[in-house]
């Protein structure tokens, strides 16, 4: 294969960008546009296919193939394109409203397949196209447009929901970390199936300073527990220590740093992940972020032409005139 | 032997019993003796939503219609000329159905106290000469059975299930059909279980042994094979014509055949025939729901796939979104709505013709796709091979509106031979300077279907309104005045043969018009007037969306 020597420049289309001035979706398209070169895949062979919401314009301002498809449907568009055309990389972009309200069966099936997309899930925590209305990672209590006396439903966990879904790859990165972000592309990217990336995202518009808590210089250090393969979890202030069958929130002095969880994001057991993706509530006070869990998984994709592929090697491709002309047959002269 | 033959031109045998009592198995069975004897022949099962209602209830009546004929026949026939009940229920579900003077069988050994007042018979009609204008034959089919199964090492349970193998030699006797294939149909079916399949072959040769030997039955018939066209046959069902005529869709066009399908009844069976033909490179995908199941058949589409979505009625209610983002694409996808009865859950056994407004309308905006009804099982065959060719030429949306009516209903088919299929070859856009991914043909009006992969034409489309020819976002209002035409104009311009009328006076004055799975009752009445000599014309369509271009003149040339 010849070599591709791809820059960013040519990852990004002639349309003009039209998200609000302070989107997070500008950092996090910069991003990706800078990664993408690094993927070392031809530009012709990555799909980015979204679906409805503010994020979902993305496919627009990248010169790939693309397809901004409808509300909540871009897990099931994907996972149609990806088992017929395993040669292809492709990502999904969705938001909090398109992937966990109106899309939300899709996207916990296309998990439990583990079939080969990488989802990028930009959550803003309130819906901004429609101008306003609290989300399915709204905290509770909200008081937005739909819900001037507050809102009453208990919000999602992206992750914890992920994992419930028998995910094989989660993580959690923020809109202007480039650095953090493009790390967990990197793995996404590497790791064979499903994956699903949460990314913080602000909107100034109508849910400003929603990750301010874990964005700000002065908050950021004692909020953000940093999750890396093979290191202690932990904060500026606090860390993570094994409390049975779960784990517990522990500021750093009160133990030994040996007592301090070493993380393990190929840990086989999902219920360790899980444990590490309640920390991150509402007020984010501890947030992990990083990947919670990576590990190995048949992807559905190749299972499904595996079985093809077995077949026809046992059997033979299979031959019309003999299928139209089986089961009981009779001549008439 | 010695008993006399009756010659008969044709017969409706209607098969009737519990759920649980094998009759689809036993219908299939003999319909295939009866194909393989020639005659021609049309089927209807008729079985209820519960896959096991209690026992011996008006709910769990499950029966196959069978006419048979020695000339080409339209309908699986009106009314039984033979009825074999294997309970009280059975016998009261149908009983409504039969002329007097027609042929009940029943298993009389089922015609208990518990089971007649089961079903709310006060007297037992074997006995109260309620069904005296009858020819009843009340026979032991489960006691024979029983009986002669004796000296294998089966449970008395397991005896009785065969007694409908041993209703089925009975009838296979009545009306001489060969027991050959039945026999090794069984040894394919039940080779694994010897105990099962000595069971069911003994049960099956007692029944013959039973009507030839027994004073009950008098006589047997017998009706010459039907004068058909020369060829090759087979018995096919409309579900297993559609697979079929996708499959080879997909090998004459060299498109993966990429079905996403969520189960439903009675489209159901699509999913099953076509999951079993994967040596043909055939990928089927049973989704998390309906909506899931088209996105991923428009996604394989998209990568260059024949994409496929079967489903009825409700399903198609949910689909509705992602065809319309099919029309905007313009992308190549075949949406298969096998129709029950509506509205809502319905009747989902049950067979319908009331989609056609969903199938046209039933979509936000202006949203033209096309539609194509088969009219006869086999003809699903040639149906699914024409919306092929009509959604990988025009780059459209094509819906097939089946019925459950056709779908399980079978006939005779002539198989075509490889020479006969049509060449349905497609050509991807390929590597160009300045591509424009909403550029038309000037003669069929199909944008290019570029497929990812294709070095240098990475483009974007989207459900937001196109540009013309670019298909970059516009919100121009002219651009979607032309847009909507465009897309309207290529529906609107797709080939299709014109509409044939059967007049064979040629001038009629009353036009029948038909569409679907109406061909058959429709001909069937066509040829009952024109026996009583009544002057009328048959017509009947296949193309719903574009109509035939002559249909205006058609029915311009009768007065009614």
């Amino acid at each position: 294969m010849t070599e591709v020597t791809l820059t960013k420049k040519d990852f990004t289309s002639d349309q003009e960008v039209k998200w609000c001035p302070g989107c997070g979706d500008y950092s996090i398209l910069s991003t990706v546009q800078s990664y993408l070169p690094e993927l070392g895949v031809p530009r012709e062979n990555v799909v980015f296919i979204s679906g409805i919401g503010c994020s979902s314009r993305f496919p627009y301002y990248l010169d790939t193939y693309g397809m901004h498809s409808i509300h909540g449907r871009a897990p099931t568009i994907a996972s149609g394109l990806a088992i017929s055309r395993p040669d292809l990389s492709i990502f999904v972009i969705t938001g909090d409203g398109d992937s966990l309200s109106i899309g939300g069966n899709h996207l916990i099936h296309a998990l439990r397949r583990n079939v080969n997309i990488k989802i990028l899930l930009f959550n803003n925590r309130i819906y901004g196209l429609t101008k306003g209305q609290y989300s399915p990672t709204s905290e509770q209590g909200k008081v937005t447009k739909s819900t001037p006396l507050g809102s009453l439903d208990t919000p999602f966990n992206p992750v914890s929901l992920a994992i419930g879904a028998e995910a094989s790859f989660v993580a959690r990165s923020i809109d202007s970390d480039r650095k953090h972000l493009t790390e967990v592309l990197r793995a996404a990217s590497a790791h064979k199936g499903s994956a699903l990336i949460e990314i913080y995202q602000n909107c100034p518009i109508f849910n400003d300073g929603a990750f301010d808590t874990v964005k700000d210089n002065e908050t950021k250090d004692g909020a953000l527990l940093k999750m890396v393969h093979g290191e202690p979890i932990k904060s500026a202030t606090h860390g993570l220590v094994h409390a049975g069958s779960s784990l517990k929130l522990v500021e750093l002095g009160s133990v030994a740093e040996s007592e301090l969880v070493v993380h393990d994001v190929h840990n086989p057991d999902p219920s360790y992940a899980f444990a590490l993706s309640r920390f991150s509530n509402s007020k984010l006070d501890h947030v992990p972020v990083g990947i919670f869990r990576d590990v190995e998984r048949a992807e559905y994709g190749s299972q499904v032409n595996g079985q093809i592929s077995d077949i026809i090697a046992a059997q033979g491709a299979g031959d019309l005139e003999t299928l139209l002309t089986s089961g009981d047959t009779w001549d008439v002269a | 032997m010695g008993k006399p033959v009756v010659s008969l031109d044709q017969v409706t045998i209607r098969f009737a019993g519990d759920s649980g009592d094998g009759m689809q198995l036993t219908g299939d069975r003999f319909t295939m003796d009866t194909a393989s004897l020639g005659n021609d022949l049309s089927t209807l099962p008729n079985y209820p939503a519960e896959i096991r209602a209690p026992q011996g209830t008006f709910a769990g009546v499950s029966s196959f219609q069978l006419h048979f004929a020695d000339h080409l026949i339209q309908t699986p026939g009106d009314a039984p000329d033979i009825l074999v009940a294997m309970n009280p229920a059975a016998l009261m579900a149908n009983i409504k159905d039969l002329p007097r003077g027609a042929t009940i069988i029943v298993d009389q050994d089922e015609f208990t106290t518990r089971n007649l007042s089961k079903v709310g018979y006060e007297a037992n009609p074997l006995e109260d000469g309620s069904l005296d204008s009858y020819k009843v034959h009340a026979v032991g089919l489960t006691s024979l059975t029983v009986a002669a199964l004796s000296g294998l090492s089966l449970s008395r349970k397991e005896a009785e299930r065969s007694k409908n193998m041993f209703a089925l030699g009975l009838l296979s006797w009545m009306y001489h059909r060969p027991t050959e294939a039945t026999e090794s149909f069984l040894k394919a079916k039940f080779g694994k279980k010897p105990e099962i399949l000595a069971a069911n072959l003994l049960a099956y040769k007692t029944g013959w042994n039973y009507g030839e030997t027994t004073e009950d039955f008098a006589v047997s018939y017998e009706i010459a094979p039907a004068k058909m066209p020369a060829g090759k046959y087979r018995n096919i069902s409309g579900n297993t014509a559609l697979a079929h005529g996708l499959i080879a869709a997909s090998q004459l066009s060299g498109l993966k055949l990429f079905l996403g399908s969520y189960p439903i009844t009675p489209a159901s069976d699509i999913l099953h025939e076509l999951s079993k033909h994967k040596k043909f490179g055939v990928i089927t995908f049973q989704a998390e729901d309906e909506i899931a199941a088209i996105g991923a058949a428009l996604g394989a589409a998209y990568g260059g796939a024949l994409g496929i979505t079967a489903t009825s009625g409700p399903g198609l209610a949910l689909k509705g979104e992602t065809i319309g983002l099919g029309v905007m694409l313009e992308l190549p996808l075949i949406i298969i709505d096998v129709q029950r009865g509506g509205p809502s859950t319905g009747l989902p056994t049950k067979t319908e013709q009331a989609d056609l407004l969903q199938a046209m309308y039933g979509r936000n905006g202006e949203s033209p796709v096309v539609v194509l009804a088969p009219s006869t099982p086999s003809d699903c065959f040639a149906i699914a091979l024409e919306a092929a060719r009509i959604a990988t030429t025009y780059r459209v949306p094509v819906m097939i509106l089946s019925d459950g009516y056709i779908a399980n209903g079978s006939e005779p088919w002539k198989i075509p031979s490889m020479s006969e299929l049509p060449d349905l070859h497609v050509e991807f856009a390929k590597t160009q300077e300045d591509f424009l991914p909403y550029l038309r043909d000037t003669k069929t009006l199909a944008r290019p279907w570029a497929i990812p992969g294709t070095k240098g034409l990475e483009h974007r489309i989207g459900g937001v309104e196109k540009a013309d020819k670019t298909g970059a976002i516009s919100y121009d209002p002219m651009n979607h005045d032309l847009m909507v035409r465009a897309r309207a104009a290529k529906v609107a311009g797709v080939e299709i043969p014109e509409l044939t009328v059967d007049d064979p006076k040629g001038d009629a004055d009353v036009l029948l018009l038909g569409w679907g799975s109406t061909f058959g009752p429709i001909a069937a009445a066509v040829e009952s007037l024109r026996a009583n000599g009544e002057n009328i014309a048959q017509a009947h369509l296949r193309y719903i969306n574009p109509f035939p271009k002559n249909l205006g003149k058609v029915l311009e040339r009768t007065q009614r």
